[in-house]
């Protein structure tokens, strides 16, 4: 914890944002699912999405991901060379290509029939595609694309290493338990190589075990390829644990933005997770001091 | 173990006396069905008086057919395949498949080759002319355009209704093409590819955003304007009337086998004259064209567009949030599944010498997709066999005039083609409801290359 309160008290000096949302608003028909939302995610951090059911989360990564056209705002997204991308702008495919963000999904979207090695080498089309001419020249047989065969297969393993799934490489997507099936959808976002992660709601539905195995996954690809990642989340000990930043939505709007620590002790977001009128924040305000200390004198002995 | 013997023993008793059980009253409960319908027939005589004839034999063959299999039924099938799955269950760990099974597709491929001497060995040079063209040729030809099909709807998962319509093009290019400027088959066979590929294109852009049922409708109206174009556009295409007189092929315009060139196959061979060379040079011209579809879906697999197409049937938004561009993988997916529908159509062409609208009806988009359902969607071998049955089957039905002695000579077997057909398809999806083949290939594997059964992979929805 105090490791990661480190890396966000330098980062945010240097202040080198990987991806900024300026004013998104997103409106179905009368519903206005996200309205004025502006949050910045720093290069190197884990950036968790929180808030209650309906809050506009999935919303926001659908925006951010291409799945959605944002009514209003813009999405920039800065890769570490210094190259910009306005992701409202792009196609859904595009985003993952060319700005290297890349994303998983609530409800796991594997592609079942396929075994886990080939999940991770369709990820890997664009550069295999290139490799082999677009198609052509790999179908000639030419030494380039078996070159970049072998390549994918090794950056496949070396995923599948550190999702823990090696021994069921050759097994069927669908045959897998289901906290596997979340690792080995990370796993495959990973992948395309991306600079840039969005996971929706990866701990949603892991048992506790899962759920550290988890956490160890993401630490380590943060630490080891560097990438930043945004994610949503429900299980607030994944979050507190993990995250960097935390920025917190309620109805489409931010009501919080800061360190775990500073997100835990908001009055607002309490109020918004256990649902205090707007007259009793003053109340609950005093409460959460009262909890705050008690909770200093049990962390001392800790 | 013991112990499930004596039981069966005791079972033994038991078993026969319920199979009479329940024959007897199979063979009641059958009586009172048909004894009105089949027993008695009412008939017009000469002064359109209603008469009553009287079929007590007629009801008894039924009745007793009935009565009779409901005890073989359950006095020796049903113990008999019991028995069988007991036994299949007992040893599930026989991994180890016969030659014959691991090596079929290349003794499947070493038979072909040398299909055609035989049979002119066992029937003749005129004698086999029935085996390699009715049966071989035929066969084959749907083998390839079920195989062209499959990479749109058993890799892609992308419903096509109307392949045939690629199958035209590439036949009335030929056709067209070669009386017009007069070029040869090795010319036109290319580009009535590329043309098919290009209405393949044509016909994958409108469909892009469409899915599922509503893909399979569109695509089912594309193949009937196809048709209808041909139909209509006389002055280019004769209409209802056809193109005929189509050149015929050459042997990479060495030996021709018109009876009149100079370079005649049969006068350069020094042979007696027969039109079964030439039926014998289609036959391997369409099976190097087939094994070249199948060799060219084989290496698509393992390449990343033939994943991006598996995993397009799987799952396409995932598809989309890996960076895979959908519209480029669902148009090539046409494309190159037409491309092969165009090279047999060609063929076609050049086969029969004639083509007219009729021949790409809606009938043969079915019986195509129904050969690559039947097969299992993805599996060539599957598809294989499936062909060879489906099509194999119904043109042994010509053959068998036995039966014109059982049911009389106005029996005309081949009349009951569609409803066998039918009944065949029903029995192979009650019996294998993912086809022959299920099971799917990977492409790629790092320890063992283990079958991914049909239960995980999906059919694709669009």
């Amino acid at each position: 914890m105090a490791l990661g309160a480190n890396t966000v008290a330098t980062n945010t000096m240097t202040n080198d944002p990987i991806l900024k949302v300026e004013h998104l608003s997103m409106r179905f028909g009368g519903l206005m699912a996200i309205n004025d939302l502006s949050f910045e995610a720093q290069r190197g951090e884990i950036t968790a999405l929180i808030g209650p059911n309906g809050a506009g989360k999935t919303t926001v990564f659908n925006c951010v991901t291409g799945f959605y056209k944002p009514t209003m705002g813009m999405i920039t997204m800065r890769q570490k060379a210094g190259k910009e991308f306005l992701l409202e702008r792009m196609a859904d495919f595009e985003i993952t290509r060319d700005a290297k963000v890349a994303r998983t999904f609530q409800n796991i979207r594997l592609f079942s029939g396929l075994t886990v090695l080939e999940n991770l080498l369709v990820a890997q089309h664009n550069m295999l595609m290139k490799a082999s001419g677009y198609t052509i020249l790999g179908l000639l047989g030419l030494p380039a694309y078996k070159h970049a065969s072998a390549e994918s297969i090794e950056i496949a393993k070396h995923w599948l290493e550190k999702a823990h799934l090696i021994e069921r490489a050759d097994d069927p997507a669908g045959d897998l338990p289901y906290g596997a099936q979340r690792r080995l959808e990370i796993a495959r976002a990973m992948c395309t190589g991306p600079e840039f992660l969005c996971l929706d709601e990866p701990a949603a539905g892991l048992n506790p075990r899962e759920s550290l195995a988890l956490n160890e996954l993401l630490r380590s690809i943060r630490k080891d390829s560097g990438t930043s990642i945004l994610l949503i989340e429900h299980d607030m000990s994944v979050v507190m644990e993990i995250s960097d930043h935390v920025v917190v939505l309620e109805y489409g709007q931010k009501i919080s933005d800061g360190t775990p620590d500073h997100v835990k002790n908001d009055p607002k977001v309490i109020a918004a997770y256990l649902g205090v009128e707007d007259d009793e924040v003053e109340e609950v305000i005093e409460e959460i001091e009262v909890i705050a200390e008690s909770e200093g004198t049990e962390g001392g002995s800790h | 173990m013991s112990n499930i013997s004596n039981t069966h023993e005791r079972a033994g008793g038991n078993l026969t006396a319920q199979a009479l059980r329940e024959g007897f009253f199979a063979g009641l409960v059958s009586l009172g069905l048909f004894v009105l319908f089949v027993g008695l027939e009412t008939t017009q005589n000469i002064r359109n008086e209603l008469v009553l004839n009287q079929r007590w034999g007629l009801l008894a063959i039924f009745v007793i057919v009935a009565a009779v299999g409901r005890f073989l039924s359950v006095a020796y099938l049903r113990p008999w395949l019991a028995a069988r799955k007991a036994a299949a269950a007992a040893k599930p760990a026989e991994g180890e498949e016969s030659f014959f099974k691991r090596n079929f597709s290349k003794i499947a491929i070493v038979a072909l080759i040398f299909y055609p001497p035989i049979m002119v060995m066992l029937f003749g040079v005129q004698g086999s002319l029935k085996w390699v063209d009715n049966f071989g040729i035929q066969i084959l030809i749907y083998v390839m355009l079920a195989w062209g099909l499959n990479i749109v709807v058993g890799l892609a998962g992308l419903l096509d209704l109307g392949y045939v319509a690629f199958y035209a093009v590439g036949a009335y290019s030929y056709a067209l093409l070669s009386q017009q400027f007069g070029f040869s088959f090795w010319i036109l066979l290319p580009l009535a590819g590329i043309l098919a590929a290009f209405w393949g294109m044509i016909l994958g852009f409108p469909v892009l955003r469409l899915k599922g049922d509503y893909l399979a409708i569109v695509t089912l109206a594309f193949g009937e304007i196809i048709r209808l174009v041909l139909i209509n556009w006389t002055e280019v295409t004769r209409g209802t009337f056809g193109v005929s007189g189509i050149p015929k092929a050459s042997v990479f315009g060495i030996w021709s086998f018109d009876v009149s060139a100079p370079n005649n196959f049969a006068k350069a061979f020094d042979l007696p004259m027969s039109s079964a060379y030439y039926k014998i040079f289609l036959f391997y011209l369409i099976l190097a064209l087939a094994l070249l579809t199948a060799y060219v879906t084989i290496r698509l697999r393992r390449m990343p567009i033939g994943r991006a197409w598996e995993a397009l049937r799987e799952d396409e938004i995932a598809c989309r949030s890996l960076g895979i561009n959908t519209v480029t993988t669902k148009l090539t997916a046409f494309s190159i599944g037409a491309m092969f529908g165009g090279f047999a159509g060609s063929f076609f062409a050049v086969r029969q010498g004639f083509v007219s609208p009729e021949s790409f009806v809606f009938l043969e988009s079915a019986i195509i997709l129904a050969i690559v359902v039947l097969g299992g969607m993805g599996s060539l071998v599957g598809i294989a066999v499936a062909a060879a049955v489906m099509v194999g089957g119904t043109e042994l039905l010509r053959e068998m005039t036995f039966l014109k002695q059982i049911f009389g000579p106005d029996f005309t077997p081949e009349l009951y083609r569609m409803l066998i057909f039918g009944l065949a398809m029903v029995t192979v999806m009650v019996w294998k409801p993912r086809g022959f083949v299920g099971s799917r290939e990977p492409t790629a594997f790092l320890r063992e290359r283990k079958a991914v059964s049909g239960n995980f992979t999906k059919e694709g929805h669009g």
